[in-house]
């Protein structure tokens, strides 16, 4: 392989382009063997920017990626990854997604934190967390890697957003201390059979340890959270991937149950 | 549609409201008339209620079921706006002699704690302005003839809007779901219709933030301590004299509203 100098908003744009195309690409590092995670954060950052002004959307939250045991030792890694959601992922329960703007969607039961306060620091803790988020909803993630067959490394997945599509969130909103987030059982279906089952342990032993995880990484690069916004704090089970016509049905005990349909509508 | 045609429409309209003689659609008058310049008649009207020493204390959001929706033939909610002297509170008896053909319908109202400017507000940015719920009875009154309303008659008859009958305020929002929040219409004591908040297209906070996207295009914001009307949860039913109405809200309590001659 030729060393190509790299140019950061070319892979950006490369990205880009693969998720308004729907069409998926290969991954960067094929020509990029070298590209360091922290240089995938530096076009995380900037593919985010461009995203943005591009759709004119703003910033909606963050979300928490590679959160299991189970995924971490998948990818070889020790640590999490996160990327930013943008207001235009926000789906609704009562909208079907439009099947045709994805490339190979999957569906990842999650618990959102809605912040009530902004929170930054490399020594905020699980407990920081808790008193600085408002609620807690449940949530689906929708992921759609834009890497051809969702292979990728490490750099790969945090340049490209850590393959954020879509949220949908639930319509009950509960304080965080009201329940033990740790021990809410989650059952997920699809089309009406069971698909994956999980605990809010899954996320690094509680949901909110992942999001300390994420202010402390954030807050290496003099960012935080901020009032309003919506974390996604990592998925309770393995990802499921759905088409056109599936509905998923995440149910959450003490947070309710959240749909996500799908329909090829063009 | 020249400014001359808008400030008549809009004393017509004005006139209508004050003597409660209803006017023939615009519609039929002004085939021409678009949903823009209906807006702009709107407008001018609170512009004239202003002067006349009128406070803004809210919006509402019309057409948000897709029943209603189909009715007029459109794809999207309409907004109008509250003034001070339309509140009543909850338990008040009106006259039924103060209207020209009144219908009541139920709606859970908003309460800001923080002004919302589109674009890009989303439904959860509502649920974070939001102060209070509000049990809300919104008494509507067709300027026009029969109700026979097409889009831009409504609108430019903001929204069709009488009173705003207003319960206590409930300030734990978290303990509501507000797409399965409950809806019962009391009329007389009979249920006369029933719904829950997803029949304001979908979670009435999504409605607000409808409507506070579309301001933007005018260079309006919601604003902190308004009260924000986001849609019925059911189809409006008639009032007349005599007549009790209640809407009962599950864990967000009531609002009653009687009509006498």
């Amino acid at each position: 392989m030729t060393v190509t100098k790299r140019s950061d908003m070319e892979i950006v744009d490369y990205l880009l382009r693969a998720e308004s195309d729907v069409k998926e690409v290969v991954k960067i590092t094929d020509q990029y063997p070298d590209l360091s995670i922290d240089e995938a954060y530096d076009l995380q950052k900037k593919l985010i920017e461009r995203r943005m002004d591009k759709t004119k959307t703003k910033r909606l939250g963050i979300k928490l990626g590679l959160t299991s045991k189970a995924k971490q030792e998948m990818m070889g890694v020790h640590e999490a990854i996160y990327g930013y959601l943008l207001s235009d992922m926000l789906a609704l329960e009562w909208e079907p997604l439009q099947q045709h703007r994805l490339i190979h969607p999957k569906a990842e039961p999650e618990i959102a934190f809605i912040m009530g306060e902004d929170l930054m620091g490399e020594e905020v803790t699980a407990e920081d967390v808790m008193k600085a988020a408002k609620y807690v909803v449940a949530a689906i993630e929708v992921i759609d890697s834009r890497y051809k067959d969702f292979r990728f490394t490490l750099p790969d997945v945090v340049a490209d957003n850590c393959s954020s599509a879509k949220l949908i969130l639930g319509s009950k909103m509960v304080k965080p201390e009201e329940l033990d987030l740790a021990n809410i059982g989650m059952v997920m279906s699809k089309n009406g059979e069971m698909a994956a089952t999980g605990a809010g342990s899954a996320v690094l032993g509680h949901p909110a340890e992942a999001v300390a995880w994420a202010v402390q990484k954030l807050a290496q690069r003099g960012e935080g959270l901020k009032n309003g916004d919506i974390v996604l704090s990592g998925a309770l089970s393995e990802a499921i991937a759905f088409d056109m016509d599936d509905t998923i049905v995440a149910q959450f005990d003490g947070l309710g149950s959240v749909t996500l349909s799908s329909r090829y509508v063009k | 549609m020249q400014q001359q045609i808008i400030s008549k429409l809009t004393a017509e309209l004005m006139e209508a409201e004050e003597k409660l003689v209803p006017v023939e659609p615009l519609s039929v008058r002004y085939p021409e008339l678009s949903v823009k310049d209906s807006y702009d008649i709107q407008l001018e009207w609170v512009q004239k209620k202003l002067e006349e020493g009128r406070v803004v204390i809210g919006k509402k959001v019309g057409l948000t079921s897709k029943a209603m929706q189909n009715m007029l033939g459109v794809n999207e909610p309409d907004y109008g706006h509250l003034l001070d002297h339309m509140k009543v509170a909850t338990g008040s008896v009106l006259s039924r002699k103060d209207f020209i053909k009144p219908k009541v319908e139920a709606e859970i109202g908003f309460i800001l704690k923080e002004d919302l400017r589109g674009p890009n507000v989303t439904y959860v940015d509502v649920l974070m302005a939001t102060e209070a719920l509000v049990p809300t009875l919104e008494i509507i009154d067709s300027r026009i003839e029969d109700w026979k309303i097409r889009l831009v008659d409504t609108v430019a008859d903001n929204g069709s809007s009488a009173r705003a009958v207003v319960g206590e305020p409930f300030y734990e929002i978290d303990q509501v779901d507000l797409r399965t929040l409950s809806m019962t219409l009391v009329k007389n004591g009979e249920v006369t219709a029933t719904g829950a908040g997803a029949a304001a297209l979908g979670h009435p906070a999504y409605a607000i933030a409808w409507l506070a996207n579309k301001l933007a295009d005018y260079n309006i914001s919601l604003k902190a301590g308004e009260l924000i009307l986001p849609g019925a949860l059911s189809a409006a039913i008639d009032i007349d004299s005599g007549d009790e109405v209640t809407a009962a809200f599950g864990k967000l309590g009531s609002v009653t509203i009687s009509f006498r001659d």
